[in-house]
């Protein structure tokens, strides 16, 4: 899922690094790296830019700028290059999928239980009430759909009949 | 796409107005059930579908001041009533929940057909926007879908529906208004179908999904209106009054 490149040098080393400290702002427990959000990154040859591209999770999603500031500074702060430049790029969607394995684990250890693979799905237009969600607090897999729409945009409502709570889900998107 | 005449040019940046401003203007009325929605789960739906919308408008806004030299604030918020360009459907308030799900039914299904042409768009900013924004209105059509099937149901509202669909049909119709320049467009690729071809399929998927509920399917033999998107209503000067009222207080203060 992440584009790591083939010639991965010691800079392109200490650039991923550096961005697996840079935290979801609304899921702090996962990491932009981990959430799939990192499309590009490229250090120019005479070090004077450092370019790495975003992509949304959604479009209108409020933490994208703050993402791209942490990251701005997190870069920044390495001294690789003279100038970090960070843009948002819809090159490709964003997929559910782009998230890593140990981002669901760390989504699940917080409380949400990560979006079903697209692959599992068929159609997404098909998916979002006919999708079984495990309970991230007790496991169970007697959860009902409550809503697809949450406090923020990737986020649905369900709930769980087996430890009786509800929870939230990363949408499958 | 630098290879673009002006003429193409200037039509790609009306395009990409519309696609804006429709967002944008019906973002900002079915924000104004946040609080008020008929339960508490819609109001989260609703206000939720309301903020993707938004974030769309940016989005476009965005790649329209880097396509004309200017600032997606300024585009949004600095332009007077007049010089909006959202289709006839969004000059109307929420009135009531069955206006708003109607509205919704005729607005998502024109977007879903609007968006697949785009997504094969020949200018990759509009392809990769549209493809994007295709995967988050899946979301919408199924929830506004839903709530057409409910309310076709009961007698009331079923009525209430009916008569809505029947106002708002005729300036929902100019979603798919020439635009000048269009054909420019067309044959550079940027939007691979004409309007009046997604026009004729929109009819045919509402139809299909109307006839399925057992309501009314209206006959459209009438060109889309040559003024579906330059009209403007006092309902929309009293939402433009409210949506640009922080910008016009503080002009060029930074957020």
């Amino acid at each position: 899922m992440i584009p790591h490149r083939a010639s991965a040098g010691e800079p392109e080393a200490a650039i991923w690094a550096a961005l697996a400290e840079v935290p979801d702002p609304e899921i702090p427990a996962i990491s932009v790296v981990d959430l799939g959000v990192i499309h590009r990154v490229e250090l120019a040859d005479d070090r004077s830019t450092l370019r790495v591209e975003l992509l949304p999770t959604f479009i209108g999603c409020p933490a994208i700028e703050m993402m791209r500031e942490a990251i701005g500074l997190r870069l920044g702060a390495l001294g690789i290059a003279e100038r970090v430049e960070v843009s948002l790029t819809f090159a490709e969607p964003w997929t559910s999928d782009r998230i890593s394995a140990a981002g669901r684990q760390q989504l699940r250890s917080s409380g949400f239980a990560p979006p079903p693979h697209l692959r599992d799905l068929g159609a997404l237009g098909e998916l979002p009430t006919l999708t079984v969600v495990a309970c991230p607090y007790c496991g169970s897999r007697e959860t009902t759909l409550e809503n697809p729409f949450g406090p923020t945009l990737c986020r649905a409502i369900y709930h769980c009949a087996g430890c009786r709570q509800p929870f939230e889900a990363f949408k499958p998107i | 796409m630098t290879d673009l005449d002006a003429a193409t040019r200037e039509a790609l940046a009306e395009l990409v107005l519309t696609l804006a401003d429709d967002e944008f203007v019906l973002g900002f009325w079915d924000s104004e059930w946040t609080g008020i929605a008929p339960m508490l789960e819609e109001d989260v739906a609703t206000s939720s579908i309301a903020q993707d919308e938004i974030g769309h408008a940016k989005a476009w806004y965005e790649l329209l001041a880097e396509l004309t030299d200017d600032d997606a604030d300024r585009i949004a918020y600095g332009r007077e009533p007049d010089a909006y360009r959202h289709a006839a459907l969004m000059n109307h308030p929420r009135t009531d929940w069955a206006f708003t799900v109607a509205r919704r039914f005729l607005y998502e299904t024109a977007d879903s057909i609007r968006l697949e042409a785009l997504s094969r768009s020949s200018h990759p900013g509009i392809a990769g926007l549209a493809a994007k924004m295709r995967r988050e209105e899946t979301y919408h059509l199924l929830h506004w879908s839903a709530w057409m099937r409910r309310l076709a149901e009961g007698p009331e509202t079923r009525a209430r529906i009916v008569a809505a669909l029947d106002r708002l049909r005729p300036d929902a119709e100019a979603i798919f208004s020439p635009l000048a320049g269009e054909a420019a467009l067309v044959t550079a690729g940027v939007l691979p179908d004409g309007l009046a071809a997604l026009r004729a399929a929109w009819h045919e998927r509402t139809a299909t999904e109307l006839r399925a509920l057992g309501l009314p399917v209206p006959v459209d033999e009438a060109p889309a209106p040559t003024e579906g998107r330059t009209q403007r209503t006092d309902d929309f000067r009293w939402l433009w009054g409210e949506f640009t009222s922080v910008a016009r207080a503080e002009p060029g203060a930074s957020w």
